[in-house]
């Protein structure tokens, strides 16, 4: 696959008090995603060409795709395609990586969403504000234990989410 | 086409919107997590604000809105390196918006938004407040949840 057909479009960081090791098996387990990634299941077959699946906590397919990159406990690139949005699943896939640094004391873990297509920056708003996050919430559970409080993310992204979803139903009409 | 540089930054807390804003406004909170740096002013708008870091003052700008705890806005100028004298004075925005949570036994859960703004298009400090936010708001995420600021951030200026 040629990863320079990606271009990246959103780029969070951040810096967390624990080991490579602990933030890699974090994001590749599922009995650890579903504290996290708003209760969603991982299930990755962890080398290039592997199968890679979210679910919902409902056994709904959430999101798709293969791994791309695999090397423990640095690097993990995987496509990706929305499956639980059904005006998404059309669009070509993107490309998530995550790059984990060791810095000591702490790691950086810096997370890429790259794109194959030029979007609707409505479209780029779902990632921009659900890895935030994602990905605060994996910081603190692996800081003190739990997870953020529970709230309603979902009932705060409506109006974005639904800007999304028009903006991606206007895209595949138009290709 | 070079369209001016914007950074945009969230990041979410298990605290409080008082407790949130007081390390953003309290010397002695961020001294332990913005690599020893104290903020100094009084937090009302036209007020000035400094940082000082190890004594010596390294911003000297002025608070464009306070409204605490909801919203904080200042100018943003380094001055402890020569080479971005030149370069005008930014702006810095913090927002804070609390979320309900889905139990009260849990707490709340605080979103912050920061925004960088009214860099120029070839500025030379953009990409070092791009590293150095993301660095910042860990440590001071981590002091809220934990009490002690990640350990790296000490001693290094941003």
């Amino acid at each position: 696959m040629n990863l320079d057909q990606f271009k990246p479009k959103t780029v969070y960081v951040t810096y967390i008090a624990a080991t490579p090791e602990k933030v890699w098996q974090a994001l590749t387990s599922g009995d650890i995603t579903k504290q996290f990634f708003f209760g969603r299941r991982i299930e990755i077959e962890l080398q290039p060409g592997g199968a890679f699946r979210f679910w919902q906590p409902d056994g709904k397919l959430d999101v798709e795709g293969k791994v791309v990159v695999c090397d423990p406990p640095r690097k993990l690139a995987v496509t990706w395609r929305v499956m639980w949005i059904e005006e998404m699943r059309k669009l070509p896939e993107c490309l998530v990586t995550y790059q984990i640094d060791d810095l000591g004391k702490v790691v950086r873990l810096t997370m890429t969403e790259a794109h194959q297509i030029e979007l609707d920056e409505k479209m780029l708003e779902g990632g921009r504000r659900g890895w935030p996050v994602i990905l605060n919430n994996l910081k603190t559970l692996l800081e003190t234990g739990s997870p953020l409080p529970a709230f309603d993310f979902m009932g705060e992204a409506k109006p974005s989410l639904d800007e999304m979803k028009e903006a991606a139903r206007k895209f595949t009409e138009s290709t | 086409m070079n369209t001016a540089p914007k950074f945009v930054y969230r990041t979410l807390i298990a605290t409080t919107p008082e407790k949130l804003w007081a390390a953003l406004t309290d010397p002695e909170f961020t001294e332990q997590y913005w690599g020893g740096t104290r903020l100094e002013s009084e937090w009302t708008e036209g007020s000035r604000i400094v940082f000082r870091w190890k004594g010596k003052i390294v911003h000297d700008d002025k608070i464009l809105k306070s409204e605490p705890p909801r919203l904080l806005s200042y100018t943003f100028k380094p001055l402890h390196m020569e080479e971005l004298l030149a370069e005008p004075a930014s702006r810095v925005t913090f927002e804070i918006v609390e979320f309900g949570g889905q139990s009260q036994r849990q707490g709340p859960v605080v979103q912050l938004t920061v925004t960088h703004e009214g860099f120029p298009t070839d500025s030379k400090i953009f990409p070092m407040i791009s590293q150095g936010w993301p660095d910042i708001l860990s440590s001071m995420k981590t002091l809220l949840e934990t009490g002690h600021a990640i350990e790296f951030a000490k001693g290094s200026a941003e």
